[in-house]
Formats: C-alpha cells, structure tokens, sequence
C-alpha cells in the first residue's frame, strides 16, 4: 500500500488514482463547517472583516496549510481543562456541506488533498484538478480506530467554534483512507450515484 | 421515593456511545462476508468491525458524532418526571466531561456550542410515558448528524416520482431516499419509516420504530412484506457500505402505519447510519439492568 508524506508534492498527488488505498503521515488540520464559512468570508472572498488574531491565524494556516491536508473533523477530544489535549474519537464528517468553499479554499492555500466521506460535487471535483489535489475518502464512523493513528494533538485554532468545529492541528501516522475522487476529473461518487440512479429508475417503473 | 438514577443513566450513557447493540454487529458481520475481499467495500466493513471491537475494548465512543441524545422514559405511576429530567440531563453533562459524549449542541441563532450537551429545553430530546406496573424503563438512541441529514419527507401524491397514496407509492419515495442517501448516512444503514401523521408526529414515528431489533417485523403483514421488499430491492442500488458500491446498502427495514388526516399523506424516513447506538436500562426496585 502506498504512504505518502505530508507535505506531498503535485507530482505525487497526479499519481494517484480513483480506488487506491493510502496510508498518511505528517502533520494535517482539521476544519468543518465553521472553518470553511470563516476562512472564505474572510480571507478569500473577503466579505466580512477580520476579527481579534484572525489576521495572525491566517499567516500560520498558509504556513501549515501548503502542501497538506485537511480533515473534515469534529473530534471527541480529552484535555480541554489542562490543554493536554487527546484525539479520543476522530471519524470524519460528511464533506458535501462545504461544497460551496471547498475548491476555493483548496487553490488559495494549496491544499493538496482534503479527507473527508460521502464524497463531494462538481465543483470539488474541478477545483481538485486545478489545484491539483484528491479527495480522500476515510471510513465514517470509525473513530476510535482513526483516533489511535492521530499521534499528537499540536495545537489548536478558533476553539470559540466550540470543540468540533475548532482547527486542530494533529501528527498522524498510518492514517487509511481512499481515494474517491482524483486529480484527473474522477470520481467514485459520481459513477455510483449515476449507476444507482438507472437501477432506481428500474425499480421505480415496477408495478407494486 | 424515587431513587437518584444519575450515576445509572451515566452508565447507559457510556454503553450506548461506545459499545455497539450486538444485533446490529450481526449484520454487519454477515454484510462483509458478502463482499470480495481486497474490495473497497470489504475493507469498509473490516475498518468498521475493528472499530466496534476497539471501542468497546477501551471504552471511547463508537463515533465522534455522539449525535442526538434521543431519550425515552416509560415511568411507573407516581415517579417525578422533573427529578428524572434533571438527572438525565446531569448525567449527560457528566458523561461529556468524560469524553464518552462530544459537546454538540449548539445554539442555532449565536452560533454557540453550550460545551456540556445541554441546551435550552430541547436538547437533550426526552420522552415521557406514563406505563401500567412497577418497572421504569430508559431507551436511548444516539443519532449522528449524518444520517439525519439524510432523512426525508414526502407528501404523497409526488408527481416526479409517479408515486401515488398507496403502499406502492411509499415504496417508491422510500427508495428514493435511499438512493439520495447515497454514502452520506455512513451506509450500510437502517430505515426507520412512518406513513401518515402529520409532518411532526411522522418524523417522530420514523424514530421510534427504530427501537425494535433488527430482523423484528410489522404484525401487519402486509407492512411485514413492504419493510421486507424495501431492504432487498435497495440493495439492488448497489451503493454498498460507504457509498463505495457493493452488495449491502441497507441492514433492515422498519415501518410504522399510522392514521392522518384526509388531506395529507406524509411518509417520513429516518436514515440511521450502521453505527446504530441504541440501548435500554430497565430499573424494578433497587435492581437495575442494562441491555
């Protein structure tokens, strides 16, 4: 199975291909809901001020940001009272809900990939190509299994969006997740919403 | 008096978030073996098998969508509904700080996550019923924001699917759901459907009938067969464990009849993702039991 590095570099990220099975190790962020609408209405589409240290947050997430990966995430963290933080519980969220930032905000900071399930539209799909970059697919639900590959818990952005809404930056190592939609305008999510939409056709057309 | 059950309902807390029902393992078990190894599919379910073990194992939640905590309370004559409130909502509080719950209520309007699980009058969302005999009975459902997400009403007629005020029609809306679902409710997934009501009664219903075991059918035959048709034609679809494509996309089939006014026919599906955490305390005297 292949591992890759984070930072990963756009050579690599054109390798891969719609099915392949990923391990991945380095440093990745965390962003959801939250994260998205904040850092587009702010830095990228710029509609709504900058607020306290936002401007200092942002220079560190370029940093963090280019070349890596974030995880669509709202963790079950351990800590919160002594700041030593733990990842306990770390499946993904359902990624569809960013599809109105997600190609944004991966060509404005370079992301090379975002992890995520369910898969995403369009208009990801494309941005994935520009950028380049692959979506990553991990196991919904599986978060005790995914909490034991985050390794640290480096810090932490925004916690005023609450514990799952928050920017957490992690070190993770062996981290599983899939390929589900590529550099190349591939996409596992479209084939199968198209295949079972002929079948459902079918069915549909069946008397009762 | 009534006995101070905090520390017990912080027990059935604990159990629901990080020890999945072994009915629903079952299936799970049975849905890999249909799977080639080596398949996306296949590794989805073992990921997920694995995963239900180590939770178990180390006592940490199942998923980190802790959900909805849905409570339902069958109450002897006599006890307090108050006192029981205030101590499900104590131990809800409890058992985030101890991380076997994610704070996950968020104020809507101010954006603002109360950080203990607790919010307003609303949240957590608890039933109250008033039984015959001695014997208190705690059901709790943890659902994910997921396969909630996917859920859906119909209103029956529906033009778009040619679906019309029948059981046939309820077929037909129901499989739309799925396929809409696609992957995003953490699929292989549950249904829970209710047909009649009105718009909130219906949804509730849906949710409810997810209590009974898997493989428990309607009394009503001809609902027995419906729930029956509807699992083994959505597996058709072909969307699979994760959205990935493969052999099982839906564990089982609940349905719930229900009356309705003449003018309005609604059919509502809950989607309940595979990690179905749901569990039951039952409390007779001072002896109380867990399943």
């Amino acid at each position: 199975m292949r591992e890759l590095n984070i930072p990963i570099s756009d050579e690599t990220i054109r390798e891969l291909k719609v099915g392949e099975p990923v391990r991945l190790n380095g440093i990745m962020i965390t962003g959801r809901d939250a994260a998205h609408k904040w850092l587009v209405e702010t830095f990228i589409k710029k509609t709504r001020e900058p607020q306290g240290d936002d401007l200092k947050i942002y220079g560190e997430l370029k940093k963090l940001m280019n070349g890596a990966v974030l995880y669509h995430c709202g963790p079950v963290v351990a800590g919160l009272d002594t700041k030593q933080y733990r990842f306990v519980a770390a499946g993904p969220t359902t990624s569809i809900r960013e599809e109105p930032y997600q190609a944004d905000v991966l060509k404005h900071f370079n992301l090379k990939g975002v992890i995520g399930k369910g898969g995403m539209g369009p208009k990801t799909l494309k941005g994935c190509e520009e950028t380049p970059a692959v979506y990553f697919h991990a196991i919904g639900g599986a978060a005790s299994f995914i909490a034991k590959s985050v390794t640290k818990v480096l810090g932490v952005y925004k916690l005023e969006f609450g514990t799952p809404e928050a920017l957490w930056v992690i070190e993770v190592k062996d981290f599983p997740v899939v390929v589900t939609m590529d550099a190349h305008g591939n996409s596992q999510h479209a084939l199968i919403d198209s295949s079972s939409k002929k079948v459902l056709d079918e069915l549909l057309a069946k008397p009762y | 008096m009534q006995p101070d059950l905090t520390e017990n309902i912080l027990e059935l807390i604990r159990r629901t978030s990080t020890s999945l029902p072994a009915d629903v393992e079952d299936q799970l078990h049975a849905a890999i073996k249909k799977e080639t190894p080596g398949s996306a599919a296949h590794g989805a379910l073992e990921t997920i098998l694995k995963n239900i073990e180590l939770a178990r194992a180390q006592s940490t939640p199942i998923c980190q969508d802790t959900g909805t905590p849905i409570f339902y309370v069958y109450y002897p004559s006599g006890w307090s509904t108050l006192k029981l409130k205030s101590q499900i909502r104590s131990a809800l509080a409890q058992a985030t700080q101890k991380s076997y719950m994610r704070p996950n209520a968020v104020d809507a309007v101010y954006d603002k996550n109360s950080g203990n699980n607790l919010g307003g009058d609303d949240f957590p969302s608890i039933h109250f019923e008033e039984v015959e005999g001695d014997q208190l009975t705690i059901e709790l459902m943890l659902k994910g924001g997921g396969c909630e997400n996917v859920g859906a009403q119909y209103s029956l007629p529906d033009n778009r699917l040619g679906a019309g005020r029948d059981l046939g029609g309820v077929r037909k809306v129901v499989l739309d759901a799925v396929q809409r679902a696609q992957g995003q409710g953490c699929a292989p997934g549950i249904l829970g459907v209710a047909i009649g009501g009105d718009r909130g009664s219906s949804y509730y219903k849906s949710k409810e009938v997810l209590f009974e075991k898997i493989g428990t059918r309607n009394s009503d035959p001809k609902l027995a067969e419906l729930e029956e048709r509807l699992t083994s034609e959505a597996n058709t679809l072909g969307i699979g464990p994760m959205g990935f494509g493969g052999q099982t996309t839906v564990i089982d089939t609940k349905i719930a009849g229900m009356h309705r006014l003449p003018a309005s026919f609604f059919v509502s599906v809950s989607y309940i993702c595979w990690a179905y955490r749901r569990r039951k305390m039952t409390v007779n005297g001072t002896d109380v039991q867990y399943d």
